[in-house]
């Protein structure tokens, strides 16, 4: 694994997101699917503890769903990548770590 | 199978958070013994990768739709220490910018699809890719793998809604296994195409052998 297949493993979790998400089945999933069917789905409504960005996976103020969405999965795909690349850099392998446990 | 706030009495959240932080500390010390520098990077396109396959929700029947959990995927090749640190990322960014997922049912959350799902993933990998060899067996391994993580993240789902009282475990039960049966099949093809795409672009031919890219022995 190098650093160009990496890149393209980002460039095309980024184009999923960009292009496929608008085209995702608004249908709800498993656990929703049985909240509804078994009625306990009303105990979530209202409860939301904290105030999200892009709620339902939706860029506020764009006036397109698809292009909201595809904005809202870029925006996150970048942000994962990068919490996921600093919190491993700085928990897991920080600088200077390095050869460590390899006895 | 994000749990939102209000399906889990406060027993059960704060008892899976807790198994949740001890399984990230392992995972973090684990993690940290076997990754070298230059994999760092994989982990963050894995988590990217996983993310935005988890906005395509397929539609399996009667309007119902399923996504990639990627538990499987994760961890068959990075190994379940590093899937467990991809999937609890994921799973933050998403309970904290998207509201999938509740506050309050991260541990949970968490516990299910990043602990459980690699874990039950990685178990059955080994034990399947030590009894069939070669190109076929790797395939029957990696897509059993998958469907089994998405099973065993919902029978945990079911009891910890059952148990905090929301809904008896009779009810629940089959129909979040009967849903997420259809749901693993998805998980698996997908797991297998992109498993089959990754490794031979890695070159890893066999569960044996080395993962190249979480350091870890798979």
């Amino acid at each position: 694994m190098n650093r160009k297949n990496l890149i393209w493993g980002l460039l095309v979790a980024l184009a999923i997101a960009a292009f496929l998400s608008p085209f995702a089945s608004p249908s709800p999933d498993g656990l929703e699917r049985v909240a509804e069917d078994k009625g306990f789905l009303h105990l979530a409504e209202g409860k939301e503890l904290i105030h999200a960005l892009m709620p339902d996976y939706v860029f506020p103020g764009i006036a397109s769903e698809g292009l909201a969405t595809s904005l809202a999965g870029l925006v996150g795909t970048l942000l994962v990548f990068a919490a996921m690349y600093l919190l491993s850099r700085v928990f897991v392998r920080p600088k200077g770590n390095a050869g460590k446990g390899h006895s | 199978m994000h749990i939102p706030d209000g399906f889990l009495d406060p027993k059960i959240w704060v008892g899976a958070s807790a198994l949740s932080a001890g399984a990230l500390a392992a995972a973090v010390s684990n993690t940290r013994k076997v990754l070298e520098d230059r994999q760092v990077p994989a982990l963050g396109v894995m988590a990217a990768f996983i993310f935005a396959a988890q906005m395509i929700n397929f539609p399996v029947a009667g309007g119902t739709s399923g996504h990639l959990l990627g538990g499987a995927l994760a961890a068959v090749l990075l190994g379940p220490w590093s899937a467990g640190l991809i999937l609890t990322t994921v799973l933050v960014i998403q309970m904290l910018f998207f509201y999938d997922g509740g506050l309050t049912a991260l541990g949970a959350n968490v516990l299910n699809m990043a602990v459980i799902a690699p874990w039950v993933a990685y178990g059955t990998y080994r034990l399947l890719g030590g009894l069939f060899k070669g190109n076929a067996g790797r395939t029957a391994a990696t897509f059993l793998a998958a469907w089994l993580s998405v099973m065993a993240a919902a029978l945990a789902c079911s009891l910890e809604i059952a148990f905090s009282g929301t809904v008896p475990l009779a009810v629940v039960l089959p129909a979040m296994l009967g849903w997420h049966a259809l749901i693993g099949i998805g998980e698996g093809l997908i797991t297998v195409v992109v498993v089959s795409f990754v490794s031979r672009l890695w070159g890893l031919e066999q569960p044996g052998q080395k993962s190249y890219a979480g350091g870890e022995q798979l």
